[in-house]
């Protein structure tokens, strides 16, 4: 998956060598990743009594089967979303040169160094009953009168995408960018009008980097604990919420464990399902 | 410029809009003399910067997670840059174990690895010390310092190491005196982003953290769910002071990295 990326050249080190340099390494994803989380999803099927009871209860409560779509459409509205904002912006992104592709990527990497905590309050004031968004509203006459828009479904909408978009942007624009300009020619002496050169030439060209940052998004909404517990109403929970929810007032680890199991399938499945595409390194390069 | 193109434009523009003005529009809020949070704000104080350094539970939290994060930042670059040397060097089926483990914390969501230590750290007594965040954001931090530094690590010529040991050096000698030098500005930037990731982690620290051991997003957690007052855009200010300062010192880094590799190319 990201072989590539790491070019080993294979020399001079023993196998010894490599075994004891990389010994912290394993140590640490050990002993504070992989045994923890395994230990928490044991507890899913082996609590009160070997079982697979906590999971039934996951889909058959139509309670918490609502709450599972709803985490799915929201996580999907947002990747559709932070896709329609982004693809411009990587497009024009491409198509410019020097000082303005700087300041395009500066805006969007603004937002990686600014604290979520205070991305997510930001949104709090501009959607409160007297914020600047209810406000503007009234103003053009929309309402008449302040409506409801923080703790809804579309606060943690908004807000989300807001925090997530520009992590669609860079695998699009790195996509885009490694297109030579002469494909557009040949397909302009070919023959294809512009809406014909994009859909067949730069649409397959990008899929990779589109599936790379829709992927990103939508794995990373789909755990998104934040913003829904700030900026969402608590009877539309997600599954992140759902989960807090279990352990800190019903305590019921079993439960919540199988929440997480249930989570972590679903990243693990769509990781594997997509591992061709999805090149971590690259979106991190472009991060960095 | 066509219409089509100044339609595009002004798309953009206005997504810029979008992403950059609730950034913004917070840090005025600050020195409002009100104590919740209106835009435009009203009147002028610096009280809110005073009820932040004054404030010694703030305060505390402050140097917790400054503590952390340094720890952090530390921990991850050491243990990163033995990986990363090991696997360039030498790699072999051990290498697709190591990429395997280091995709693990990228894609399994937050809260899942909050919810994991937290019991973990019950059971171990881990729990609310500064140990326990260390290591929780080292395996979140992790992936970025790596691919930081493999960055840099594949682009040395391996016959600079070799060359060295060919003149009497020890591998660590070498490691010490030639590659490390070369890769130094992506090692520190590495460290950087790991301290940033650490000192902003909100959801580890929302299920780590007892009465006594909140870390700084934590408590800002607390304070935007329960009264949200101007004390939230004052720590606005002075993060976004703060990374204008780590964001200088990265393009200082970045210029001595490229200094670095374009040297080998003038002999």
């Amino acid at each position: 998956m990201i072989a590539e990326f790491f070019r080993p050249d294979g020399r001079h080190l023993s196998k010894a060598g490599i075994t004891l340099l990389m010994l912290p390494f394993f140590a640490l994803i050990f002993f504070a990743f992989l045994y923890p989380l395994v230990s928490l999803l044991s507890i899913s099927v082996l609590e009160p009594q070997p079982t697979l009871e906590n999971y039934r209860k996951v889909v058959d409560n139509p309670i918490y089967l609502t709450v599972l779509l709803r985490t799915l459409w929201i996580a999907l509205l947002v990747s559709l979303l932070s896709l329609a904002l982004a693809f411009p912006v990587a497009w024009l992104m491409a198509r410019s040169k020097g000082p303005k592709v700087a300041f395009i990527t500066a805006c969007i990497l603004l937002p990686f160094w600014s604290s979520v905590l205070v991305r997510t309050a930001a949104w709090a004031v501009l959607l409160q009953r007297h914020g600047l968004i209810n406000e503007g509203l009234q103003l053009i006459g929309i309402t008449s009168e302040p409506v409801r828009l923080l703790y809804t479904q579309g606060a943690v909408v908004v807000a989300m995408t807001h925090v997530l978009m520009p992590f669609m942007v860079l695998p699009i624009y790195g996509a885009l960018r490694n297109i030579p300009a002469d494909y557009a020619r040949a397909a302009a002496i070919c023959g294809a009008n512009p809406l014909r050169t994009f859909r067949e030439v730069y649409l397959p060209l990008t899929m990779p980097g589109i599936i790379g940052g829709f992927i990103l998004v939508f794995l990373t909404s789909l755990g998104y604990f934040i913003t829904p517990a700030l900026l969402g109403s608590p009877q539309e929970m997600m599954i992140a919420t759902l989960i807090s929810q279990q352990i800190r007032e019903y305590l019921d680890w079993p439960f919540a464990a199988a929440l997480v199991g249930v989570l972590t399938l679903f990243v693990t499945v769509i990781t594997l399902a997509f591992s061709k595409v999805f090149r971590f390194d690259r979106m991190m390069g472009g991060a960095a | 410029m066509n219409s089509r193109s100044l339609l595009l434009n002004a798309y953009v523009y206005a997504v810029l809009a979008f992403v950059l003005v609730p950034i913004i529009i917070i840090l005025p809020m600050a020195f409002s003399d009100t104590n919740y949070l209106t835009f435009p704000p009203e009147g002028f104080t610096l009280h809110w910067f005073g009820d932040f350094f004054g404030n010694s539970r703030w305060m505390k939290a402050l140097r917790f997670s400054a503590e952390i994060a340094a720890l952090t930042a530390l921990v991850t670059t050491v243990v990163g840059t033995m990986a990363c040397y090991a696997l360039v060097r030498g790699a072999g089926r051990i290498g697709a174990l190591f990429q395997g483990l280091l995709i693990g914390p990228i894609v399994v969501p937050h809260i899942a690895l909050a919810v994991a230590l937290y019991l973990f750290f019950q059971k171990t007594g881990l729990s609310g010390t500064v140990a326990g965040y260390v290591f929780a954001h080292s395996v979140i931090a992790m992936p970025f310092v790596v691919f930081t530094v493999a960055a840099a690590l594949t682009s040395v010529d391996p016959a600079l190491e070799d060359a060295a040991m060919s003149c009497g050096a020890t591998r660590f000698t070498a490691f010490r005196l030639v590659t490390l030098p070369l890769i130094l500005p992506n090692v520190l930037s590495g460290g950087l982003f790991a301290f940033i990731i650490s000192f902003d982690e909100p959801v580890i620290a929302f299920f780590l953290a007892g009465i006594r051991d909140k870390t700084l997003p934590r408590m800002m957690f607390d304070n935007i769910e329960q009264n949200l007052t101007p004390v939230i855009p004052a720590i606005a200010v002075l993060l976004t002071c703060l990374s204008i300062l780590v964001l200088v010192g990265a393009a200082l880094l970045r210029r001595a990295s490229v200094r670095t590799t374009a040297a080998p190319a003038q002999d």
